[in-house]
């Protein structure tokens, strides 16, 4: 066998052994490069700006004072945005994933329109929602003004439909024989639904969701139109409070001339990076005790 | 007297009993309940659409045909509307992305489907979705400090690059791109039935031709899906291009110069307070509705090439 497949290779001219090389390490190069490349940036940002950190930088307020300038109101007014954001997406996404899977029946005009609508309204480039967010919710019919209550609206009009993308995934993982078996004993859709179809796709949907809400964690440019790019000095109070958000934040302090408060723009990428190593981290372990529970 | 009884509970046993009707009544309302929250999804693309045309529109009758000029200074007096600088930008740093992330994102997916172990794959996709969720300011502030001033200052031949740079723009937004580029790709060549590899393999085609050959090929839709979502992505970037290419619409193609593209205008004359009715105000949707229109074109192209392979293979 070994000697049948030795000859077999060598028949395999050389110059085509070469290229086979040639393209394994050029794909080797490629992946171990991209990898690379966030260790780097990593590694960057800590030489620069290692040494500022301490809780100081967590508990100091906004100042053009370098020594006592930090991002407690930026870090709580992102915990304020993103958490009313989820609020509002995640029941709505879950609702209209449901609908769509389990309620919606035969697939028609409306549903077909709905998800066409979806998979385009996910690739709307996320300044499109500050636009919406600026005319209707901040300004416009809402005037609600630049708070953090438009902010989380734009925020989650962002999210939803990637809420709705990943729950109709984790609904579609769930054996059809479950739901099967409980219409075959005479239950409601619903009762079937809700007994058995949507514990059985919270393990997916609440993974899928720690990503989505990371994601709108980092985003900057939508809450850039919504005066998120300001000076802030106090912690949200309510839905009717001004803000500002980290990332915007990092790029207030990245935009100054004096160097120190570059570092400290870096500095606060550090602060954002571990933020949202946490949520994916705390999505993958979720991920693998719901998989080894359901194994056992 | 009996006749009646029976007739009685006969009725009694057809009727649903009032648990069944509650059962059946919650069925009702939470359905309903549910296709009202599916409509809100269609409200918020209706609200884009008629936050974008309105002022789009006005806006164009007062200007006409000044958008083709050269000059973009809308926010000047007295104010130029030629939106030309603003598509150059954004075509090179989409561009310089896309020979940035094409080759990398390619042979991630080529490796990820065809050469990597079970184990090395567990390994190699939630890194890559670690790269996928790194935030763009941070991104931005990379290439503000880093690339712009080590990289492209010093290696850069035409000019003399300063601190804002397209180049710098267009390679963080690459980065961007690759992880977009390697999983859309990489789900449609892994669709790509064994046989048809075991088949080449059988005719004695190596790693690499059945990989490049036969595998790319036949998941072709997907890979141009994976190109073409990739393109809509950068194309529409907005803190990368405002950080790293700065703020002036400069009618340039040397991407060593600053530049702006369409985002990164809209999130640039919106930090200030544009005040409704504003030239600022104005214009921010009058970009808006380009980039919009621009992107959904995409999107749909993109994913009618995604179900294509779907179809053919799932």
């Amino acid at each position: 066998m070994a000697t049948t497949s030795t000859s077999l290779q060598s028949r395999v001219s050389i110059d085509r052994r070469i290229k086979d090389i040639s393209f394994t390490t050029f794909l080797s190069i490629s992946i171990v490069a991209s990898l690379a490349f966030i260790f780097y940036i990593i590694y960057r940002l800590y030489n620069n700006a290692g040494y500022l950190l301490s809780w100081d930088l967590v508990t100091f307020f906004p100042s053009y004072d370098i020594d006592t300038a930090g991002f407690q109101s930026s870090i709580m007014g992102s915990i304020w945005v993103v958490g009313f954001a989820t609020l509002f997406a995640v029941p709505v996404g879950v609702m209209t994933a449901l609908y769509l899977e389990e309620f919606a029946g035969k697939r028609n005009r409306f549903t077909a329109l709905i998800e066409l609508n979806i998979q385009n309204l996910a690739g709307v480039p996320a300044v499109v929602f500050g636009l919406i967010g600026l005319a209707f919710i901040a300004r416009g019919p809402l005037s609600w003004g630049f708070t953090v209550g438009s902010a989380a609206i734009v925020l989650g009009m962002l999210i939803l439909p990637v809420i709705i993308i990943i729950t109709r995934e984790a609904i579609r993982a769930v054996p059809p024989s479950y739901k099967e078996g409980a219409l075959a004993l005479g239950a409601t859709q619903w009762q079937a639904v809700n007994k058995l179809v949507i514990p059985s796709a919270i393990p997916g949907t609440a993974t899928g969701t720690i990503l989505a809400v990371s994601r709108a964690m980092g985003e900057s440019a939508p809450l850039l139109l919504l005066g998120a790019l300001s000076f802030v000095t106090f912690n949200p109070t309510g839905l009717d409070s001004g803000f500002t958000i980290l990332p915007l934040a990092i790029f207030k302090y990245a935009s100054d001339s004096r160097e120190e408060f570059q570092v400290l723009a870096s500095a606060g990428c550090l602060i954002l990076l571990a933020i949202l190593f946490a949520m994916n981290l705390s999505a993958i372990l979720l991920r693998d005790y719901t998989l080894r529970k359901r194994n056992v | 007297m009996s006749t009646t009884a029976q007739s009685g509970s006969a009725v009694m046993s057809l009727a649903p009993s009032t648990h069944l009707r509650r059962r059946n009544l919650i069925q009702l309302v939470i359905t309903r309940l549910m296709a009202s929250a599916t409509v809100i999804s269609v409200l918020v693309t209706v609200g884009i659409v008629l936050s974008l045309l309105p002022t789009t529109f006005r806006l164009l009758r007062e200007i006409t045909t000044q958008v083709f000029g050269t000059v973009w200074a809308p926010l000047f007096t007295p104010s130029q509307y030629g939106m030309a600088p603003l598509f150059t930008g954004t075509f090179i740093i989409v561009l310089i992305a896309m020979v940035i992330a094409i080759p990398i994102g390619l042979a991630a997916a080529i490796f990820l489907s065809d050469y990597a172990t079970f184990n090395l794959r567990r390994i190699v996709k939630p890194i890559l979705e670690i790269l996928a969720g790194i935030p763009t300011v941070v991104l931005g502030l990379f290439g503000l400090y880093v690339v712009n001033p080590e990289f492209v200052e010093k290696y850069w031949p035409i000019g003399e690059p300063l601190a804002y740079t397209a180049l710098g723009a267009g390679l963080m937004t690459g980065i961007l791109i690759i992880p977009i580029i390697a999983s859309v790709a990489d789900d449609a060549l892994s669709s790509v039935p064994r046989a048809m590899r075991e088949a080449a393999y059988a005719l004695g085609a190596t790693r690499r031709e059945v990989a490049t050959k036969v595998v790319v090929n036949a998941g072709l839709s997907g890979v141009v899906a994976a190109l073409i979502l990739a393109f809509a992505r950068a194309f529409g970037e907005t803190t990368i291009a405002l950080m790293v290419a700065g703020s002036y619409p400069k009618l340039t193609a040397n991407p060593g110069d600053p530049m702006q593209t369409m985002a990164s205008f809209i999130g640039f004359a919106g930090i200030g307070d544009a005040e409704v009715g504003s030239s600022a105000y104005n214009t921010i949707f009058l970009v808006g509705t380009v980039l919009f229109t621009v992107t959904l074109i995409l999107n749909i192209l993109g994913n009618r090439f995604i179900s294509r392979f779907r179809e053919a293979y799932e």
